[in-house]
Formats: C-alpha cells, structure tokens, sequence
C-alpha cells in the first residue's frame, strides 16, 4: 500500500507534469530544429513567435467565445488554434520576405542570421506587446479536470490522489497527434523528403531540381504550426504571459541542442529529457519518501534538491555536459 | 565627406538630440541620459571588445553586469556581524566545500580513465553535493534569521561605515569607488569559469551557453538572500558624490545656486547628476583610450586576424584559444566594471530588474549600430541608443497624440493609439537594429 501511495504521489507531482511539460517543450524545440536544419541557423524569435500564436489564438478564442462557439468540455481555445496558426504563418512568411531572404541571398554567415533573428525577436516582442498586452491572460475554458485528487482517493482508497488536468492530456495527445503528423509529412511525402535532402545537402539538392523556395516556405509553415501550437499548449497548461514565452527560449534551445540540433528525434527526446530534470531535480521528494522509508529514517526536511527557482539552471547544466562530452548531441545532429 | 568629420557631426548629432531633451524635458531628464549614456557606452566598449576585435558572440551580458552590481554591496555595505557571528564562518565552510568538490570531480576526470572515471566522478558530486548542502544550509538560515526585514545577509565590507559618528545629515562614502574595480574582477572571475568550458564551442552555442549562465547568475542573486537579500534588494547604498538633502542645508551652495540664478532644490539635483557624469566620463575616457592602445597594438592586429581567419592565425602559431579567453575576460570585466557604476547611480540593488532584453540584447543594438570593431562606434552606439530608448515613449505618445487629434475623445481607437505608444520601446529597437544591419551593417562608424 505504502509502495502505490509513492508511485501515486510520484505520479501526481512528477510523471503528470513532466509529460505535459516535456510534450511543450518538445514541440517547441521541433521548430527550433527544423530552422536550423534547413535555413541553418539559431532562431532567437522562436519564443516570440510562440507568444504571437498564442496572442492570436487567444483573439480568436475570444471572437468565438462572442459567437457562442465552444468545444464542450475542451478548451475552446483549441478550435481556435487554425486560425492562430495560419495569422502565425502569414507573419513568419511576410518577415521571410521582408528580412531574411536578402541575407540567404547574400549568403550571410549563420551568426549573422542569429543577430538578424534577434532584431526580429525584438519586433516579435513589440509586436505581442501591442496586440495583447503584458498581463497574465488565461484563457482555459471547459472542464478543469479529467480526474479530482479526492475522486481518485475515493475511486482507489489511497491517501495519495492523482489529479490529471485536461489542458495536461490534451497537451499529451496533441504532441502525439503532431509528431506523427510531422513525421509521416518528413518521411513519405515528396516535399518532406525534398526537405531532408536540402538538410541534409544543400547543394545535391540543388542539383537534383529541388525548389529552395519551396523548401524555405514550407518550413516556415511547420514551424508556424508547431510554434503556435506548443505555446498554446503551454498557456492552456499553465497561462500566457508575453515575457514568459522569451524566457521559454533557454529550456526550448537547451532541448533541440541536447537531442542534437537538427534531429527531429532529438528534438523531441531532449524536450522530455529538459522536462524530467527540471521537475525532478526542483521537487521536494520528501512526499514519496514518506511512504518508502521506515518510519524512524523519514526525512524531517523537504529533500528538494535544488529550490524551483533554479530550474533554468538545471536545463542549462544539462546543456553544458551534453555540449562538453556530446557536442551533436544525444541522437547526431549536425554539427556546423 | 571624410570620416573624420562625419563622426564628429555625428557626435555633434547626438549632443544636440540630449541639449534638445534639456531644453524640452527639463535638465535633470538630460543629465539622466548623459549618466546611463556614460554606462551604455562602457558596455558597448565592452561587447565590442568580444565581438569587434574577436568576433566572440556573448549574450550573457547581463550576468556580467549583474555580478557588477553585486560587488557594489559586498564592498560598500557595512558588515552585518550579527549575521556573521550566527552563520557567517558555516556558508564560507560550506562553500569552500562545494568548490572542492567540483575540484576533485575535475581532477578524477583528468587522472581515472573508462568506466571507473564516469562512475568515481559520479560518486563524488553526489556525495560532495549533499555534505555541502548540509554544511550550507545551515548557515543560510541562520544568516537570514538575523533581523530578515532589514539585513538578513551578511553584508559588506565597508567596515569604515560604522565607525564613522553617526551625523543628521548623509555625507558622501568614496569607498564605494572600490566597488568598481571590484565588480570588473568578479566578472573576469566569472567569465575564466565561463570561458574555460563553454569557449571551444561554435559560435551559436556559446551564445546559448552564455545566455544561460547570465540567467542562472540572476537566478542565484535573485534566491541568496544570504548573500544579497535576493528579491528584498538593498537600498541605500553609500554614494560617491554628495546628497542632495546635504548640499540644500549648505549656505554657501545655497548662496552660489543663487548666484545662478537656481532654487537650491533644481541646483542640488544638478549638482549631484554632474558628480555622477563626471565620475562616469573619466572612467569612460580611461577605458576609451585603453581600448583604443589595444586596438592599434599588435596584440589588436592579432585579435583582428584570428576573428576573420582563425585556420591561419593559427599556422602562424597563435594560441587561438587562450586569446579568445583573454578578450573574453577583459570584454567581461568593462561590463562588470559597468555594471557596479550603474548600481553605484541607482543606489540601490534590485536583482529582479535584471531582464536580457534591457541588458544583453539593448547592447547588442548599441555596438552593431554603433559600428562593430570601432571603439567610437560602441560610444557613439551607446549614447544614440540610450537616448532612443528613453525618448521613444514621450515621442510615441506624441506621435500618436497627433495621429489621433482627428478621432473624437474616448473613442476605442484613440485610446489604444494612445496605449500603444507604451510598447514602442521594443518595436523601435527591432525596426532600427534590422535596418542598420540591411542597409549599413558595418553601422555608423564602421571598422577603419
């Protein structure tokens, strides 16, 4: 009995969160990933661009929220997400137009596609900023739970109870619905694969008849797409707040370069790898000792490791020992 | 036209734009700009330092001059000896314990080899990392015991503080001038730690590297009230100029501001920003004319040709690494020597002001538009910039006063015209970093 109550416990404050925190930041990093393998460079303004799509998603849930639209039981934010994804899209193409395609012309080197995309993070931010503000918005409607803590006590007799929010399964199962998408998409439609091969080498894929143009705008498309979606998922989970989708950038970053930049596999490994260390390291297991220790070695403290402040630098330190003994990363991404 | 004379019309431009927001906004809001100019243009002298002369892209920045501002406390507020007494000889213990362990993890890295290495290494920083918790832990809440709404940290150094008498009126503490010193060793400190493991990597991933130890520096001042009261700040920092409050009780200033024809209040506050920019202005020039020394030097000339062809500055033997290092220190230590003057302007430490936008990539806008590789460009750079980002609101809310003059009040429209010229800062800042490096990304006084 006392070994469920810990698994529960484990369950509820750990394994729930981490799952619903690792699918975020793993969709996130997907698009980081997917810029730097085809354009070839590190997008600053992914965070930013994460906020705009949630910013306009959030618009659109409120339009249909004004027409009497919901989704039932789910977030109404959800049906709002096409349109939030398809603003994003026209936004990223018309800055690929206005700014980048003169330096991928040029030919820049990729650091100064870096501090050109910090130029845009800076009118991203402005931008959010004008459309919605800097306040906390939360925007979760529908049911707030799939399962109580007291109805799982009850279901089950334990002491532990194990809530699960809906903004936490959603966000499971839209990562999973996404990443199958994205990967039937890279790995049997001939634009994907046509994709792959500009990654992989540039000028054979040149050579073989491939559109560079092609290739540049629907990358932009998915990382539109998967952008909006995990900031979306992220402020149904939590709640949207412009500043905080910047700072998103570090956990985000660390995650594509920990499965190796350029993977999508990797992206999506480090995301939960990022997820599992920052909660596990910042949570104060004294909750799940209880239950396994003989009593006479129960721990008076809270046996948190590190206090939750620090989590940005969990996700760091992991980056570090990853670039330090792993430069490519976990699975081999490419390394310039 | 020759560059001679377009940068000093340049700089004519830019003390023209602050004369022009003394005479509209007041000489106080000038003296304002010209101080947190001063700063700016130190840490734009240093970024540029990276990334002019080396090409080492840094947006850790902030750290550095967050670290900066916390040497202005460890040096220039008195000890708290309660706290001292209560847990101060502990933390030291404790800490000098965590550093060993890192050492040791070090050296087993470096002496065992196979499986053996992975696992002693392993057993050491989890043993180390928990007898160092017990040791620390300890001592952090005894330390923050001691009086918490006030002190709660250990304190500073300026022991001068508490033996001078008592007196109405505050006087002026030049100790904290030590502080600035100080502030550039703890970020050359920080920056050889930094340096030593995240310098071998590519250029994008040390900008991810040091991006994240700029946030966990925040993250550690924010949370270690022992050491800073974290996000309760310290106020009242000792200033190197004289206080208002004292110069207005002064007859003979009183006297002389009216001689200017000044009521003592405006002619105090003047007196003391002017303190401040004079004190500012002969650090600036100092480090102006080092940069400058070392710009024209060999050691320069070297730095130049690594960043643009490390391979052959390398075959002729320069040790690529190391210098890379060396720049990375110095460009670190301006920030952090920047970083406690604007601490010492404050006067007052606050670690959650500390944001990337305002302090990493603000700099960054500064020496690319300034001009990357030009001493006088990062100075130009700074100024421009800094007023840009302080004037832009006024001139927003302006502009859209006048847009809007047509709308009838109250209307939807013309209150979030209105509203918006809040968020123009950023906006601004973005439309002029991309159109610098589009149509003149040398920028303004471009590398000779």
């Amino acid at each position: 009995m006392d070994f469920l109550n810990a698994l529960v416990a484990l369950a509820n404050f750990v394994i729930v969160p981490g799952l619903a925190y690792g699918a975020q930041l793993a969709i996130g990093a997907l698009g980081v990933t997917l810029i730097y393998g085809i354009l070839r460079f590190s997008n600053f303004a992914h965070g930013d661009t994460m906020a705009f799509g949630t910013a306009m998603t959030i618009k659109f849930t409120g339009l249909l929220l004004a027409l009497g639209i919901t989704f039932g039981p789910l977030p109404t934010a959800l049906l709002a997400l096409p349109f939030g994804i398809a603003a994003t899209c026209l936004l990223v193409l018309f800055i690929d137009w206005l700014v980048y395609q003169f330096y991928r012309d040029q030919k820049a080197s990729p650091v100064i596609l870096v501090i050109v995309s910090m130029g845009v993070m800076f009118v991203m931010n402005g931008v959010v900023r004008f459309a919605i503000g800097v306040q906390d918005i939360r925007f979760a409607d529908g049911e707030r739970f799939i399962i109580t803590a007291r109805d799982f006590k009850t279901m089950t007799g334990l002491d532990e109870g194990l809530a699960i929010k809906t903004t936490q399964a959603i966000t499971v199962v839209v990562a999973v619905v996404v990443v199958a998408l994205l990967f039937w998409f890279l790995n049997k439609t001939r634009t994907g694969k046509s994709m792959r091969a500009f990654s992989d080498n540039e000028d054979l894929a040149l050579l073989s008849g491939i559109n560079p143009d092609k290739v540049v705008k629907v990358t932009w498309i998915l990382v539109a797409a998967l952008a909006t979606t995990a900031g979306v998922l992220y402020g149904l989970d939590k709640s949207f707040k412009a500043f905080t989708y910047f700072q998103l950038l570090l956990p985000i970053f660390a995650s594509a370069i920990v499965g190796g930049l350029g993977s999508p596999l990797g992206a999506i490994a480090g995301g939960f790898v990022i997820a599992f260390s920052e909660v596990t390291i910042t949570y104060a297991w004294k909750k799940v000792l209880v239950y396994l220790m003989p009593s006479n070695l129960e721990p008076d403290a809270l046996v948190q490791l590190l206090s939750t402040d620090y989590k940005f630098a969990v996700s760091f330190a992991i980056l570090i020992v990853v670039l330090l003994f792993k430069p490519t990363g976990l699975f081999k991404g490419q390394s310039v | 036209m020759n560059p001679a004379l377009k940068n000093s019309l340049l700089f004519g431009f830019v003390g023209l734009l602050i004369i022009g927001t003394g005479m509209v906004q007041g000489w106080n809001s000038a003296l304002l700009i010209v101080n947190m100019g001063l700063i700016s243009a130190i840490m734009a002298l240093g970024v540029n330092l990276q990334w002019g002369f080396a090409g080492l892209f840094n947006i850790g920045i902030m750290g550095f001059v967050a670290l900066g501002g916390l040497a202005t406390v460890v040096v220039a507020m008195p000890p708290v000896g309660e706290a001292w007494s209560a847990g101060g000889l502990r933390v030291i213990l404790g800490l000098m314990m965590g550093a060993g362990t890192v050492i040791a993890a070090v050296f087993a890295q470096k002496r065992l080899k196979g499986r053996r290495r992975t696992l002693v290494t392993i057993a050491i920083l989890i043993v180390g990392f928990f007898i160092f918790r017990a040791v620390f832990d300890g001592g952090v809440n005894a330390i923050e015991a001691v009086n918490p709404a006030s002190t709660g940290y250990l304190g500073g150094l300026n022991f001068g503080a508490q033996m001078r008498a008592p007196s109405d009126l505050p006087q002026p503490d030049l100790f904290i001038l030590l502080s600035w010193p100080v502030g550039g060793l703890f970020a050359a400190g920080a920056a050889w730690i930094i340096g030593k493991t995240a310098l071998g990597l590519r250029s994008d991933y040390l900008a991810i590297a040091t991006l994240g130890i700029a946030e966990i520096i925040i993250a550690v001042m924010k949370n270690e009230d022992w050491l800073a009261r974290g996000v309760k700040n310290v106020i009242g920092l000792p200033r190197p100029v004289p206080y208002e409050v004292t110069l207005q009780q002064d007859p003979s200033f009183v006297e002389r501001a009216a001689g200017l024809g000044l009521d003592p209040v405006t002619a105090s506050t003047l007196y003391t920003k002017l303190g401040y920019a004079v004190l500012f202005t002969i650090v600036l020039l100092i480090l102006l004319w080092l940069a400058q020394k070392a710009l024209n030097s060999p050691w320069g000339r070297m730095m130049r040709a690594i960043r643009d062809n490390e391979v052959a500055a390398e075959a002729m033997g320069k040790d690529v690494t190391a210098r890379h290092l060396q720049i990375f220190i110095l460009g670190s230590a301006i920030c952090g020597i920047a970083g406690a003057m604007m601490t010492t302007l404050d006067g007052q430490l606050t670690p959650g002001t500390y944001q990337p936008l305002r302090f990493t990539f603000l700099i960054w806008v500064m020496v690319i538009v300034g001009g990357s590789g030009n001493n006088f460009g990062a100075v130009l750079g700074g100024f421009l910039v800094w007023w840009l980002w302080v004037e832009v609101e006024p001139i927003g809310l302006g502009l859209m006063n006048l847009l809007s003059s047509g709308l009838e009040d109250g209307s939807a429209l013309k209150l979030g015209m209105i509203e918006s010229a809040a968020h123009m800062r950023l906006l601004t800042m973005g439309v002029v970093l991309l159109l610098v490096l589009r149509f003149s990304p040398r920028g303004l006084i471009p590398e000779r």
